[in-house]
């Protein structure tokens, strides 16, 4: 079985005994489960807190627990123009997360700057951090912010885990 | 009472200092030779002719011309309910002024940033610090003479900045053009010569 499957659990076939590999099955659970740190930091988080809200509803992916605090989440959002003088609370909000973390860039802003082709403005939070996805859009329907979020789930999803466990050590 | 008026009052005060009070659309705006005197007149406005508020202090660059700093204090009366607007200049020499702190508690913010884009100094203000940039940041954005895409600096653990990419920016619109090409020269024009409307300087990427 290769790590990008997913658990194919049929009771009627294979009764109570499920067989996968351990790192699938580490990935199927952070994928299905990750928690975002909202770095609102502009009138993106606005969306960002409508794709929370019960109209678009995060929580069918599985990201509804928007922590506060970085040593619990997975995901940072990046939602919003990042100042040259929050750069520096960005990144260590970012350092202050536990591996593994991720990172989606929401709008033009914080993948590029956006409008803000200025002496204030951090020109795109990659200077920074490391970004997974990158989301179009000023800002960005909140539709666009789950499609992010599935294609980072599938990014989560096929990470070999336990082999880069193995390298490091 | 009016805002001719009281600006007439403020004027038959103080003299040679105040100049004759402009009017352009129903704004009146008087200026004060001497920036010396600035807390003194704002004092009387508010206490002789009842400008309580003070609504907002700008500051200008007229880079090039000396003196080279316009300072604007926007004063307002809840009570007559009237605006006067009083300007006074300040060369780069001098780059300092007294305080309103003294008059209207409010001015403290205001002069802050003064202070922090423009780099003019208040004398005597209770807190003169930066408002918007941080402690150490090197320069003051809103002159003139300091590029649209900042410059490059460094605090360890404060902040950084870089210059942003302008890719031959920035760019301005043009007033009376035919065409929108000819009003915003950003416009690629088509790959052809034979636009005889768009400027020089436009076709060169200037
Ligand atoms: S991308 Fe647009 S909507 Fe988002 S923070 Fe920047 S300016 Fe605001």
């Amino acid at each position: 079985m290769q790590t990008q499957t997913e658990i194919g659990y049929n009771s009627k076939v294979e009764g109570d005994v499920v067989h996968t590999r351990l790192d699938a099955a580490i990935n199927w659970f952070r994928k299905n489960s990750l928690w975002p740190m909202p770095m609102g930091l502009a009138c993106c988080a606005i969306e960002l807190m409508a794709a929370g809200a019960s109209r678009f509803d995060i929580a069918r992916f599985g990201s509804e627990v928007m922590r506060f605090s970085p040593r619990q989440s997975d995901v940072m959002i990046v939602a919003g123009t990042v100042t040259y003088k929050m750069a520096t609370a960005v990144r260590r909000i970012y350092d202050q997360m536990a591996e593994p973390k991720w990172v989606i860039a929401m709008g033009a802003c914080a993948s590029t700057g956006g409008m803000y082709r200025s002496y204030a403005v951090l020109q795109g939070v990659d200077r920074i951090i490391p970004v997974d996805v990158y989301v179009a859009g000023c800002p960005p329907r909140p539709e666009a912010l789950l499609d992010a979020l599935i294609k980072l789930q599938g990014k989560v999803g096929r990470e070999p885990f336990l082999s880069l466990q193995k390298r490091v050590a | 009472m009016t805002a001719g008026e009281l600006a007439q009052q403020l004027k038959a005060r103080f003299g040679d200092l105040i100049s004759a009070p402009v009017e352009f659309r129903g704004e009146f705006t008087v200026e004060l030779s001497d920036a010396e005197c600035v807390a003194e007149v704002c004092d009387f406005a508010k206490k002789q002719l009842g400008f309580d508020y003070l609504v907002d202090i700008t500051s200008i660059d007229n880079y090039g011309a000396d003196p080279r700093w316009t300072v604007a204090y926007h004063l307002y009366g809840y009570g007559h309910r009237c605006a006067l607007r009083l300007k006074t200049r300040v060369s780069e020499e001098v780059s300092e002024l007294p305080t309103v702190t003294t008059v209207w508690k409010t001015a403290d913010w205001h002069e802050r940033e003064i202070f922090d884009m423009m780099g003019i100094r208040f004398r005597n203000h209770p807190d003169l610090r930066r408002i918007l940039m941080w402690e150490g940041y090197p320069f003051f954005p809103l002159r003139k003479d300091f590029p649209l895409a900042g410059k490059p600096s460094n605090v360890p653990e404060v902040a950084f900045t870089n210059s942003a990419p302008l890719e031959g920016g920035p760019f301005v619109t043009a007033a009376g053009g035919k065409s929108a090409t000819a009003r915003e020269p950003r416009v690629r024009p088509a790959e052809t010569d034979d636009h005889p409307e768009i400027p020089q300087a436009a076709k060169e990427g200037k």
